[in-house]
């Protein structure tokens, strides 16, 4: 057997065993499993926002290709004031629900939210309306307290008890 | 809800358990490829010493593809949720040590000794129908925790064996095996290692809250209790005796550490720690000053040369001088980074327990430094495996097993590796699936099988949770 063979097939040998190694660990990493721990409070709306984002793309190419809503919509939701000041939620046409109901999109930590607060979702032509839920203390854009359904404008601040959110692009 | 909320996107949800899947198809790929790379090894080897593809390339092949093929079906009919990587793991080890063993069969060195490859490929199918065997009877790991106190008499029991008159064969020093008439030689050691680790985990879950609790604080350290020294105390004997009488280190250090590191796990007290390693200092120099075997074990660790000059010279002093600890060495050295080439190398003038203890040194000269990492960190993975299977696991008793049998294989692979290489005295272990040996293979794929059992147990996605009267305000996001 000639030596160049040999050679070849020595240096192919540790090559193939590290290649395995390599795959191994690949396993490892996609293998990282768990229960997902979902925080209350800011921190979760950070997890929903990179999920939101992962999923981000292929919503607006649909909706920018429905062609039924202007350049200046909106795409987040930021609140300004209150515990959760920070925190940010991609709008992608799906509804947001505000309260201190754990099932809330946002979950309010203020006493003077209800549990089904309000609610925040986009008409058939994509324009963002806030609704009041019926809620005890009342939900106000910019002072007014709202009595219907209401189409919110960019930066418009919406107060729920201590908490201000208001619609970005 | 209202109806608008149909978008995929919609995440409302408080609880996020993921299902993780089987992963069993990634388990098979990884097993084939675990297959071809031994049957390459083996061509390697065929190519270089005789210039042809061996007669028994497809026979070998056929024979290690078999041993996986029936592992993973046996894991997918009773383990279907285990962790797909220690199967391909094992069993790449397994045939990278029939390869290197059928190799230094062919040597013409070693030819007065028996053809050791097909019964280390026997042993490995037994080894494998022993995990078949665990798989299918042991249907909850936990059951082992009713026989706590039963493992540990046949712990002791199977220790005790070596040195029973008739039963126990002392070899090269070393008083760890029995002799079975018609049968061979069998190294209890191998099997009291799982049953110790049973015994320490069900003991430990019992006891870890007095030996945690119970303690004074002293410089930072937590001191435990006079009485709570106990089992710590009859551990340690236990291992100084097992070093006094059947003079092997190895075993002695492996039950000792492990204990001590199961009893960390448990206790999560740094003062267990810094006690045993005390303890096992003191046990080892003090029998060492009056064990000639230990001895010379350790004068052979710190001056090699002079203890292959001695056995080259034929000095008689009483006691049995060996060359192997600086031939190893010079396998080492003279692998350097890429090594000499599957069967260019002449680490069987090692001789007699090339193929066992001294396994490694014939991958170290002939695949060099990078193929000893590589087979080095496949050890490691394994034992990530199985202290990501104790994270996992929802029991205590499933925890402290894992770490335990785990912590036990690392320690082993340590021990000999080390001994090898020079870190530590050389002692008479074998390396886990590679170095020829029945007990050893025989008792790792158990050991594996409990394993594959612990962390099929873990990763079973939990039952889906009742229905409640909220349920329909929850949505469980699941990653499509």
């Amino acid at each position: 057997m000639s030596e160049l063979t040999l050679t070849v097939m020595r240096l192919g040998f540790l090559a193939v065993l590290w290649l395995f190694v390599i795959v191994a660990v690949q396993v490892i990493r996609s293998d990282l499993f768990g229960t997902r721990v979902t925080q209350r409070g800011s921190r979760r709306e950070a997890g929903r926002q990179q999920q939101a984002a992962r999923q981000a793309p292929p919503q607006q190419r649909q909706q920018s290709g429905s062609g039924r809503r202007g350049r200046n919509a909106p795409t987040k939701l930021v609140v300004t004031e209150g515990t959760l000041t920070g925190t940010t939620v991609a709008l992608q046409g799906q509804t947001i629900t505000l309260g201190r109901a754990h099932d809330s999109t946002i979950v309010l930590d203020d006493d003077y939210a209800s549990s089904r607060h309000a609610r925040i979702y986009p008409d058939r032509d994509g324009q963002w309306i806030v609704e009041d839920l019926g809620s005890t203390n009342g939900t106000y854009l910019d002072r007014n307290r709202l009595t219907t359904p209401t189409p919110i404008a960019l930066g418009a601040p919406i107060r729920i008890g201590k908490t201000v959110i208001e619609l970005r692009k | 809800m209202s109806g608008t909320n149909t978008s995929p996107t919609h995440h409302t949800s408080t609880i996020g358990a993921i299902g993780a899947p089987s992963r069993r198809n990634t388990e098979l790929a990884l097993l084939a490829f675990a297959v071809v790379i031994p049957v390459f090894a083996y061509a390697n080897v065929g190519l270089a010493l005789n210039d042809s593809v061996p007669p028994g390339l497809l026979s070998y092949g056929l024979g290690l593809g078999l041993l996986a093929g029936v592992g993973h079906l046996v894991v997918r009919k009773f383990a279907p949720y285990a962790d797909p990587l220690m199967l391909p793991l094992a069993t790449l080890l397994n045939g990278l040590g029939l390869v290197a063993i059928w190799r230094l069969d062919q040597s013409k060195r070693l030819s007065n000794y028996a053809e050791a490859a097909p019964r280390q490929l026997l042993y490995s199918a037994m080894g494998v129908a022993l995990l078949a065997v665990v798989l299918i009877f042991l249907k909850d790991h936990r059951v082992l925790q009713r026989y706590t106190y039963i493992s540990m008499a046949g712990a002791l029991f199977l220790l005790i064996l070596p040195l029973v008159p008739g039963l126990g064969a002392n070899i090269y020093g070393a008083k760890i095996w029995i002799k079975i008439p018609g049968l061979g030689t069998l190294q209890p050691g191998e099997f009291a290692k799982i049953a110790l680790a049973v015994f320490f985990a069900g003991y430990l879950m019992v006891k870890r809250d007095a030996l945690a609790l119970a303690s004074r604080r002293f410089m930072g350290l937590y001191l435990p209790r006079g009485r709570d020294l106990g089992p710590i105390l009859v551990v340690w004997v236990i291992s100084i005796l097992i070093l006094v009488f059947e003079t092997d280190l190895g075993t002695s250090l492996l039950f000792f550490g492990m204990f001590v590191i199961m009893l960390y796990v448990a206790t999560e007290r740094t003062s267990w720690i810094v006690f045993g390693l005390l303890m096992s200092a003191v046990g080892a120099v003090g029998v060492a000053s009056f064990e000639p075997h230990i001895q010379t074990r350790v004068q052979a660790w710190l001056d090699p040369m002079r203890e292959f000059e001695l056995s080259r010279a034929g000095v008689q002093d009483g006691v049995v001088h060996s060359e192997q600890a600086m031939q190893a060495l010079w396998a080492f050295g003279s692998g350097g980074t890429l090594g000499t080439g599957l069967g260019q190398g002449n680490s069987d003038l090692i001789g007699f327990a090339a193929n066992s203890d001294f396994i490694l040194a014939t991958f170290g000269e002939e695949l060099g430094l990078a193929g000893v990492m590589a087979i080095l960190l496949l050890y490691g993975l394994i034992i990530e495996r199985g202290v990501r299977t104790a994270l996992a696991a929802r029991d205590p008793f499933g925890k402290l097993l894992a770490i335990g049998l785990s912590g036990a294989f690392g320690l082993q692979v340590f021990v000999v590796a080390g001994g090898v290489m020079g870190l530590i005295p050389l002692t008479g272990m074998t390396l886990p699936f590679v170095a020829y040996g029945g007990s050893s293979v025989i008792a790792n794929w158990a050991l594996i099988g409990i394993l594959l059992r612990i962390s099929d147990t873990a990763r079973r996605p939990a039952p889906a949770p009742a229905g409640n009267p909220d349920a329909e305000m929850t949505q469980v996001v699941r990653p499509s």
